[in-house]
């Protein structure tokens, strides 16, 4: 599993970490039930602090990623990922419908708008 | 969380030198980083946790157990490396350890040879021929070899190359895989401990100016650079400390999202922690 830090980045590390994960677990290529590394040989590996790896696992925990069971390991929770990806939709959703609002709102054309999402998707 | 180490109000007079009110608690598991400028009372603060100096006033407790009473058996489970090399340059890594043996009696030697192995260094060469690099490694190893539960370094990676000092965070890492393990480490190189380091405490002038999560500190905290007239708008409550600069005013302050909300400040950066302890010494408030 590839997991890649940028130290420069204004993203939080522990966030990062997060993200990828999350993004693996949705495109499945972390399956249900498969373990994780270990909160300390993933700090170790990325040469980071335990808290922020730490961090990373318990906000997958809480938003259902992930399980933990003590003393075994950190695991792809059974989570729904049709689920996932429908609740990600809607959140995208709301905000693209608060971006046309403000749009509309300033007279900014739909090309641009939509100029403005080609360019932001590009710098992914 | 259980505490490894606990410090409750020390303090330690010298002459020229103080230790004011030093409070600190190291959580099980974890790597700490003390730092601060040099004579900033790092290494009398870590010779106060081992009992080898006496103090004026305060409560220390290792592992729960006060330093003075129980020193015997906490020292047992901590492993040293202090500045001044206790190992004499006659030895070998041999001699090294038939001494340990006698010393300490969980000393595993088949351990402290798997490491020699590891770390490429010769069983019956002087320590004296040792490059500076390798003195270091073998003082770890001979900390490390007699499975302790707590590691206490101070300056371990200063006048090492970048490789060394890599090989040394490694050792650090693989030593606290296990939960149990924690290390209390001091250097002024701040790089270091920026990536491996749980906590940061910071001590200036015998005074702890700050001791919180790593993550904490690099994520809240921010250096505004502004102008004069700018800089003049910012209320004092709202920044720790300045510093002058010829072209544009240095600020740190300790929450950047609650500063850019109320100053509408454009460039805040990211500090580094060697940035907040420059500005913290060199700075104004």
């Amino acid at each position: 599993m590839d997991i890649i830090i940028s130290n420069s980045s204004n993203i939080p590390i522990y966030q990062q970490i997060k993200d990828q994960i999350k993004n693996k677990i949705i495109s499945n290529e972390l399956k249900v039930g498969e373990q994780l590394p270990s909160i300390r040989g993933l700090a170790k590996e990325l040469r980071i602090s335990v808290i922020t790896t730490k961090n990373a696992y318990d906000e997958l925990e809480q938003e259902g990623y992930v399980e933990t069971i003590p003393m075994k390991g950190t695991y792809v929770a059974n989570k729904n990922v049709e689920l996932i990806r429908e609740e990600q939709l809607q959140k995208i959703e709301g905000l693209i419908d608060t971006a046309v609002r403000l749009a509309k709102i300033s007279s900014i054309s739909k090309g641009e708008v939509q100029n403005m999402l080609d360019i932001l998707y590009e710098e992914e | 969380m259980e505490n490894v180490i606990e410090i409750k109000k020390l303090t330690k007079k010298y002459d020229k030198f103080e230790l004011k009110n030093i409070n600190l608690s190291l959580p099980k598991g974890m790597i700490m980083g003390l730092i601060g400028e040099n004579g900033a009372g790092k290494s009398t603060t870590i010779k106060a946790i081992l009992n080898l100096i006496h103090i004026d006033s305060g409560k220390i407790k290792i592992f729960g157990l006060d330093n003075k009473r129980e020193e015997k058996r906490i020292k047992e489970d901590i492993g040293v490396v202090l500045d001044d090399s206790f190992l004499s340059e006659y030895l070998n890594p041999s001699d090294i350890n038939k001494i340990m043996k006698n010393i300490y009696k969980n000393w595993d030697e088949k351990l402290y040879f798997k490491y020699l192995d590891n770390f490429k260094l010769p069983k019956d060469k002087n320590i004296k021929e040792f490059s500076s690099g390798m003195k270091m490694k073998i003082r770890i190893i001979t900390a490390l070899s007699h499975h302790p539960k707590l590691l206490i370094l101070d300056e371990p990676t200063s006048g090492l190359d970048p490789v060394a000092r890599n090989e040394i965070l490694d050792i650090f890492q693989d030593f606290i895989q296990d939960e149990e393990c924690s290390i209390l480490v001091s250097s002024h190189i701040t790089s270091d401990l920026e990536h491996i380091a749980d906590y940061i405490t910071f001590i200036n002038d015998g005074s702890i100016v700050l001791s919180r999560t790593k993550d904490e500190l690099l994520e809240h905290y921010g250096i505004v650079k502004c102008s004069k007239e700018e800089f003049s708008s910012i209320h004092s409550s709202d920044y720790i400390k300045y510093k002058k600069n010829r072209y544009e005013y240095e600020v740190l302050i300790e929450d950047k999202d609650l500063f850019k909300k109320k100053y509408n400040s454009k460039v805040i950066d990211k500090p580094t922690i060697e940035d907040i302890m420059l500005i913290y010494i060199k700075g104004e408030k």
